[in-house]
């Protein structure tokens, strides 16, 4: 496995510092979510069986938007 | 597009790409470092290199965990293994070679030495079997130490504890700016590192060194914007600390995870395997969690080993000085399924990485 990657997975149910995740496709997995503050239907970023990070959506789209942007500015 | 398409969309990296050269000097080198292997497997695996013009060269640093463990922790691990302790890991380390065995060889020999996925099933297995004494051999970088705490905080059996051998990212990346010749121009920071420590830690880099940093995700447009801002910020003799992962990667980082690396460990000296000690690089567990710590549970300690094989040119790679393919036993008398050096063993390794896609790195 790579000891640095993390894999983005949503909350399906959660049970004190447990939760059953979904890592696309249907796959589902017992995650511990103690390192995180998570609620129902959030994306986390997965390490090693522990969820480190909960992931923004609204941050996703601006660093998209931010792409756009420097795409279209004008070389000098 | 849904989001998670353009992150890998390969016309905006074309977009990008061109951004790049625009901003690219017209003469010397731009000289960028990652460390983190999974940026390697992004830029290695999406042809990345072949995107950018030649004078901005990206090289691989000390980012794969699994390599930079030094041999003589190796050979802590095969020498509780073969006194009949469990020894759990990560699947990478079972190849990593020691001084004289790694532990899959250990294996071979008869000890039990097994791989989990995470650090909680290898808990459940000792719960389940209390009759055995049980070590996780805990490798990692600041990602992957919040997870140790977590569980060297909770309720552990009595039977389980922990061989140590985190070491943390930002003492290697200021050990590169000392190396003579390498003359890095700018940093990638790795995003799950900074995940959890956020980015004040990296502001070393910016502000006494004056070098372009920039936090990066895992997506080739990512790693490619990356590129971008660090040869902006080059060719208008800039040196900002930017967070292209703000997705993931929040100013202050995990704060949670930092207060369980905090609780559960201290920061030492460590080896690192083909660098050498590196002062305040490593964790170890807290005297408080000394019963968890395999260490002083079973009195084991050795400080020598025998990092680099004879001919082996791990230790040139491993601070990005030369590429897998300058090494004169790269696939030749090291390969995937027979490997020599760490960094051939571990998926992160910079020469697996190169081995499993030549294609993308050649000539």
């Amino acid at each position: 496995m790579f000891m640095c990657l993390a894999i983005p997975a949503k909350i399906m149910s959660l049970q004190g510092e447990t939760a059953q995740v979904d890592f696309g496709q249907g796959v589902l997995r017992e995650v511990n979510v103690s390192l995180v503050e998570a609620k129902l239907g959030d994306y986390v970023l997965v390490h090693a069986g522990y969820a480190i990070q909960v992931l923004e959506e609204q941050e996703a789209l601006e660093t998209l938007s931010l792409w756009n942007d420097v795409i279209a500015s004008t070389g000098e | 597009m849904s989001a998670n398409l353009r992150f890998r969309n390969p016309e905006l990296a074309q977009s990008i790409a061109k951004k790049i050269r625009e901003v690219a000097p017209k003469k010397g080198q731009v000289k960028i470092c990652h460390v983190c292997g999974t940026h390697e497997w992004t830029i290695t695996h999406f042809g990345l290199r072949s995107l950018l013009p030649e004078n901005v060269e990206v090289i691989a640093g000390p980012g794969c965990p699994v390599c930079i463990v030094p041999a003589a922790e190796v050979d802590e691990a095969v020498l509780l293994a073969n006194q009949g302790k469990v020894i759990t890991c990560f699947g990478d380390l079972l190849r990593v070679p020691g001084s004289e065995s790694s532990l899959l060889e250990a294996k071979a020999g008869g000890a039990d030495v097994r791989i989990v996925y995470a650090l909680s099933d290898a808990v459940e297995m000792a719960k389940k079997e209390p009759q055995k004494d049980f070590v996780f051999h805990a490798v990692g970088f600041e990602t992957t130490a919040p997870i140790t705490a977590v569980e060297a905080l909770g309720d552990l059996p009595k039977n389980f504890s922990f061989l140590v051998s985190h070491r943390l990212i930002p003492p290697a990346m200021e050990l590169l700016l000392g190396v003579g010749d390498l003359e890095i121009d700018g940093f990638i920071a790795p995003g799950h590192v900074s995940a959890i420590i956020g980015l004040k830690p990296y502001e070393l880099f910016t502000r006494v060194y004056r070098m372009p940093t920039v936090v990066a995700g895992f997506e080739p447009n990512d790693v490619l914007m990356a590129i971008y801002m660090i040869v902006k910020q080059h060719s208008e003799n800039d040196a900002k600390l930017e967070n292209e992962y703000a997705r993931v990667v929040k100013p202050e980082g995990n704060k949670k995870a930092q207060e369980m690396i905090e609780k559960a460990f201290e920061v030492t000296a460590g080896n690192w395997r083909g660098i050498g000690r590196l002062p305040d690089s490593a964790l170890q567990l807290r005297e408080s969690l000394a019963t968890y710590d395999a260490r002083k549970k079973y009195g084991v300690k050795l400080e020598k080993g025998k990092d680099i094989l004879l001919g082996c040119e791990c230790h040139l790679v491993i601070i990005g000085k030369i590429k897998p393919k300058e090494c004169p036993m790269f696939l030749k008398a090291c390969t995937p399924a027979k490997p020599v050096g760490a960094c051939m063993v571990s998926s992160e390794g910079t020469c697996r990485v190169w081995a499993k896609n030549v294609a993308a790195n050649s000539p």
